[in-house]
């Protein structure tokens, strides 16, 4: 089926997924824009994106943009096995978003040995694999927020 | 029998297997049909009897290939549950039921791959993650960051568990130590004669920190098959029956597959829970009637997260159930006397259940000395589960 030796250095990592559920977010990222998506009724967040609400199942939904402030709340630094879309070792975090979901991104300009869970960190975009524009996490621009 | 339902009414009759290694060379399609074969003759059970098989997925080997090859005529029974690993004791169930109904006689639940020589689980997605449909969508969230592979996947969950209860790297190789321990022992075993100490452990490649390459399972070729058939059944062949008393699935609250990042307690496994208490309502047991257990082992720490989730021990508190020596062959709770597969093989979960059902016969290598009456198998974690419980006909 896919015997990956003879794709040469291709990155494995798939293609989005773009779908009419999600592709706002997509969007927004492409723009430089961190959107949530919010209930219509109950205004409930959610993430990652759904058709409907798992607290009143409404179907209607809109988006608030984040402020990008966030905390770190797990992480890992990946060293095996490699990928060619990224350079090893490779930092990779969950954050609470200040809004109160959360995100998984990769981590960017910061000394592994620095990572500790409850950081302050900002959510960027840069681009990924695929030439995708999506979050990355740094510290934080203003200092700490 | 306490629930009403299926529990007791059908058995483990047969188990068999081909050998375990990391290049078989041979087919997988050649491979189920070996372990099916060994398994119905370890039951005594002609292969035409055969009435039914239930799968899980990432199982490349389709029932029907396998009835074509082996001459087995008709099939009134079918099944296949998702979640690969998570799923490994849900086809037990699946076969329970389609016994119990009497939808099918004699059912056969089988996991054959070359997951070393062909393609690797841990070498990056598997062939279906290319595929654009909503099954493959929870990728968009973690895959373009790097996160590809199961290590990388569960790395979270360990590195929180590690902050919130003090448990350390070495907490975990106390698993890797134990394993190995037992694989030493078992002939069949990959790493056979290959004891390890907790400083190589320490001393192992990191992967995905906090996970370091010996707290990861092997990558195996390898089929294991099973034969379940009623009780009633089972007491006239030639083991005694490895009775299956309870055996569920479950999915938790807001569940992803390898990566329910979202809920309010990522180390928590809600799902899990859930299926544990299915276990105890079915079985008519608690934790404590539990003798022995074989718990699925792809990486370490998922054996102290099910040993908590299970109620063994408290949460946060597995780190010293194990360094008490609980899940050793004298201890409380012997766990994964095969050697699990970080040491035996990596054949999905499936040889752990064979191995439950040598356990309740009294013929593991490394049989406890004290009676071995009630075994708990689990399934992968933290996708949606499944588990067994397995006892003696008395």
């Amino acid at each position: 089926m896919s015997d990956r030796s003879q794709d040469g250095p291709r990155t494995s990592v798939p293609r989005l997924i773009i779908t009419q559920d999600n592709e706002f977010w997509f969007t927004a990222a492409r723009e430089g824009r961190l959107e949530i998506q919010r209930c219509g009724e109950c205004r409930t967040l959610r993430h990652p994106p759904a058709p409907s609400c798992p607290r009143c199942r409404s179907f209607v939904w809109d988006t608030v943009e984040s402020s990008r402030r966030a905390t770190l709340h797990s992480y890992t630094v990946i060293h095996h096995p490699p990928d060619p879309a990224f350079e090893y070792p490779l930092a990779v975090g969950l954050v609470d978003l200040e809004e109160g979901t959360r995100l998984v991104a990769d981590i960017a300009g910061i000394p592994h040995e620095e990572l500790t869970p409850g950081m302050e960190l900002e959510v960027g975009f840069a681009e990924h694999a695929h030439g995708d524009v999506l979050p990355q996490l740094r510290r934080p621009s203003g200092g700490a927020a | 029998m306490t629930d009403g339902g299926f529990s007791g009414k059908a058995a483990i009759a047969g188990i068999g297997a081909t050998e375990f290694s990391k290049n078989s060379g041979r087919s997988e399609w050649r491979l189920a049909c070996e372990s099916v074969l060994a398994a119905l003759d370890d039951a005594q059970i002609g292969v035409e009897e055969v009435d039914g098989f239930a799968l899980f997925t990432m199982e490349t080997n389709p029932e029907i290939a396998v009835a074509r090859a082996l001459g087995i005529p008709e099939l009134t029974f079918f099944s296949r549950i998702p979640h690969g690993g998570g799923g490994a004791c849900a086809p037990v169930q699946q076969a329970a039921l389609a016994v119990a109904s009497g939808v099918a006689d004699v059912v056969v639940v089988y996991r054959a791959f070359n997951e070393r020589s062909g393609h690797r689980f841990g070498a990056g997605p598997p062939p279906f993650a290319y595929t654009a449909n909503t099954d493959q969508e929870y990728r968009n969230w973690i895959n373009p960051y790097g996160l590809l592979t199961p290590a990388q996947q569960e790395a979270f969950l360990a590195r929180l568990y590690m902050e919130r209860y003090g448990a350390t790297s070495a907490d975990f190789g106390q698993i890797s130590v134990l394993s190995r321990k037992h694989a030493a022992n078992n002939p069949k075993a990959w790493f056979h004669g290959r004891p390890i100490t907790l400083e190589e452990h320490q001393n192992s490649r990191m992967i995905a920190d906090p996970l370091r390459l010996l707290d990861c399972c092997q990558e195996s070729d390898g089929g294991q098959a099973l034969v379940i058939v009623s009780t009633e059944r089972a007491r006239d062949l030639p083991h005694p029956p490895a009775v299956i008393s309870a055996a569920a699935q479950g999915v938790g609250p807001q569940q992803i597959s390898m990566s329910s990042y979202y809920r309010e307690d990522i180390d928590r496994m809600p799902e899990v829970e859930l299926v544990a208490r299915q276990m105890w309502r079915q079985a008519g047991i608690g934790p404590d009637q539990v003798d022995a257990a074989i718990l699925y082992d792809a990486f370490t720490p998922m054996v102290l997260l099910q040993l908590e989730e299970y109620g063994f021990c408290g949460r946060g508190e597995a780190k010293d159930f194990i360094a008490e020596g609980n899940l050793e062959l004298d201890g409380r709770l012997p766990v994964n006397t095969h050697g699990g597969q970080l040491g035996e093989g990596y054949i999905h979960g499936v040889n752990g259940i064979a191995e439950g059902v040598r356990l309740v016969r009294g013929t593991s290598v490394n049989q406890p000395a004290k009676a071995i009456d009630t075994v708990l198998v689990t399934g992968g974690s933290p996708v949606p589960h499944s588990a067994l419980v397995l006892t003696a006909d008395h």
